[in-house]
């Protein structure tokens, strides 16, 4: 009994000490808190991060709940950090309200907080470094308008229809084809978590569906490399305009299997974000909203400097 | 007949829960005391009121949630809907007081009722329809997952109308009589629904056909009992638990959230076992149940306060489940 009790303890705590990192007292600790964790895209936003961090001098850590759904779990993540006395904190709202109470509790305690990825709806962060998701979808819709000749029947596949950039994607997309392009016929709007196997599931079913499609918009990473993934098993040739990059997504993009993609600069809104954080810290007057900014990219731009350089694998 | 069962079953439970449940809640409190120690010692920030509340405040909705997984792992099922029930229950919440605008009593009773409808759906289906436990609840699982993003339109339904609806989790009764100890109103909330369960298990018919149907089913109808009434009657308590789960989550966050949910049940049926209810059914308590639920939070929020890198976050949470469930199988044995 005690010997066991004493195992578990004995292991527990070599554990812990093992992986702990030591706080030093004197350091300008800033931690961020974004959506995500395991995803390549917010890889790149932690290396942007991390970057800045270096460049400037301070301490970051990076966490994220392991689906974009928990949003009660980033609050505790949330929670967890305000203890741990940061100088100021990066945040990327899954909900806005849920995180009220606790952003108020940085701003009585002149904690500084920089949003990132999505804005957060309140006035208390004092800058958000984001995509304009809204703009960049917009993008992805004239490009699929081109490529298909302005008429014809589409789909979409987006990551999920809670989330703000899965709002934002798919309004900014079918907005777009609305207005400017009413021969273009969007006949069908599937969701599947961004997962790759579930995306794959989908796409089958909407191609088989709709033996007509001409092409279809994969809205995050997941969803491009889902589509690509179902157009190739049906062996169907439609026009996939997907999102984000990451390896898969770059290499269906060589082989032509997907015409283009729209690119965000994750890593520039990590680094952009610790900036801010650094540039509040110093009393230094921030914009509101820092755009990160976004381009479509295809075979032909792919290795331009300009656009390799916000590519992620 | 039916007074023999009443006469034995507790012999059976004083033989298991003040034996071995006592021994295994003394493991699983010593475990929660030494990881404390370690994180005080490891980080100056850990034992801060703020932080303390924070780590109680994360343990609200997983611990009633663990409650509600315990009545049914006690007999021998399982469950695992509650994630999803519990995100159901919010949902309707949401409907009654933003939707119809009605007062929040109402929606409050309103959610409860949801779960525990829901619950005596499983319970028929396991209990009349004969479907394992495991899959009728996986069905229900899915359904109201579905359900509940149909319902809200897909989208999150806020509390704004309500401006009382926060109050249910976020502000502090207690704090408001003793300023030293502003417990969130959620906490209060675990507290109360763990007690009452505590004493419904312990001293009730309920209690004890609970613990009759997990040690040996069989018998217990054999000897004249209903157990498929029972069995439906405790899947209807859990899922009433489950829809106060509903109330302090959506309240938390000020909002129905219809996406969320899922795998929500495992860290429930982690805390379970981990407070030393067995799989098997029969055995367990409410208070190992809620020094389990501590045990993964004050994990989480240690390692965070850490900065331990999340990949290795998990890591060590898997461990110490195995370690957890181990010692107790250890101690069976030996």
């Amino acid at each position: 009994m005690w010997s066991r009790r004493t195992l578990i303890g004995a292991i527990s705590i070599g554990t812990l000490i093992g992986f702990a990192v030591p706080a030093a007292a004197q350091e300008t600790y800033i931690p961020l808190i974004s959506k995500g964790f395991q995803h390549q895209f917010w890889q790149a936003v932690k290396t942007g991060a991390e970057q800045a961090a270096k460049d400037y001098n301070v301490r970051i850590t990076f966490e994220g709940p392991d689906s974009e759904t928990m949003v009660d779990k980033q609050i505790d993540m949330l929670s967890a950090a305000l203890a741990k006395n940061p100088k100021a904190i990066g945040f990327a709202a899954l909900d806005s309200q849920a995180a009220i109470p606790l952003l108020r509790k940085a701003q009585t305690a002149k904690i500084p907080v920089i949003a990132f990825d999505s804005g957060v709806d309140s006035d208390i962060p004092l800058s958000t470094a984001a995509t304009n998701n809204l703009a960049a979808a917009a993008l992805a819709a004239d490009k699929m308008a081109e490529l298909i000749g302005g008429e014809g029947d589409i789909a979409l596949v987006v990551h999920d229809q809670t989330s703000r950039t899965g709002i934002d994607r798919r309004d900014g997309f079918v907005n777009r084809i609305k207005e400017k392009y009413p021969k273009i016929n969007i006949v069908s709007i599937q969701y599947g978590s961004g997962d790759h196997l579930k995306s794959t599931e989908i796409t089958k079913s909407v191609l088989q569906a709709n033996p007509k499609l001409k092409g279809i918009f994969g809205a995050n990473e997941g969803s491009a490399i889902g589509v690509v993934n179902g157009a190739r098993e049906m062996n169907r040739k439609v026009v996939i305009i997907g999102y984000d990059s990451g390896k898969q997504q770059k290499q269906a993009i060589q082989e032509g299997l997907m015409a283009g993609a729209i690119t965000q600069n994750p890593v520039g809104i990590g680094y952009k974000t610790v900036e801010a954080a650094v540039k509040a810290l110093k009393g230094e007057k921030l914009e509101k909203i820092i755009d990160t900014g976004f381009f479509y990219y295809d075979k032909s731009n792919m290795s331009d400097p300009k656009i390799a350089a916000v590519l992620y694998d | 007949m039916t007074t023999i069962v009443e006469k034995e079953t507790p012999t059976v439970i004083k033989s298991t829960v003040f034996s071995q449940g006592a021994w295994q809640r003394i493991l699983a409190f010593a475990s929660l005391i030494a990881l404390m120690a370690v994180f005080t010692i490891a980080s100056d920030n850990f034992l801060q009121p703020d932080n303390l509340i924070g780590i109680l405040q994360a343990t609200a909705v997983n611990g009633v949630l663990a409650v509600a997984a315990t009545f049914v792992i006690i007999t021998g099922g399982i469950d695992l809907s509650v994630g999803t029930l519990m995100t159901f229950c919010a949902v309707i919440a949401g409907v009654f007081l933003t939707y119809w605008g009605l007062p929040m009593p109402v929606g409050i009773l309103a959610a409860i009722a949801a779960g525990a409808i829901c619950g005596s759906v499983s319970g028929t289906l396991i209990a009349k329809m004969k479907i394992p436990p495991f899959i009728a609840t996986l069905g229900m699982m899915m359904l109201l997952k579905g359900l509940a993003l149909v319902i809200s339109g897909t989208r999150p339904i806020y509390f704004n109308d309500t401006p009382n609806f926060p109050m249910i989790s976020q502000e502090s009764l207690l704090g408001a009589i003793l300023p030293f100890l502003p417990i969130p109103n959620g906490v209060l909330i675990l507290f109360v629904v763990a007690v009452a369960s505590s004493l419904v298990l312990t001293r009730t018919a309920l209690g004890r056909y609970t613990f009759a149907l997990g040690s040996n089913e069989e018998a217990v109808r054999l000897s004249g009992v209903n157990t498929d009434f029972w069995k439906i009657i405790v899947y209807t308590v859990s899922g009433g638990i489950c829809g106060i789960a509903g109330l302090i989550i959506a309240s938390r966050l000020n909002s129905a959230q219809p996406a969320l949910g899922q795998g929500y049940e495992l860290d429930a049926i982690a805390a379970v076992v981990i407070g030393g209810t067995s799989l098997s059914g029969g055995r367990g308590t409410i208070l190992g149940t809620i020094i389990g639920a501590l045990i993964i939070s004050v994990l989480t929020n240690g390692l965070r306060i850490l900065s331990v890198a999340q990949e290795w976050q998990t890591v060590v949470t898997g461990v110490i489940i195995i370690l957890a469930v181990y010692a107790d199988i250890l101690r069976r044995k030996g």
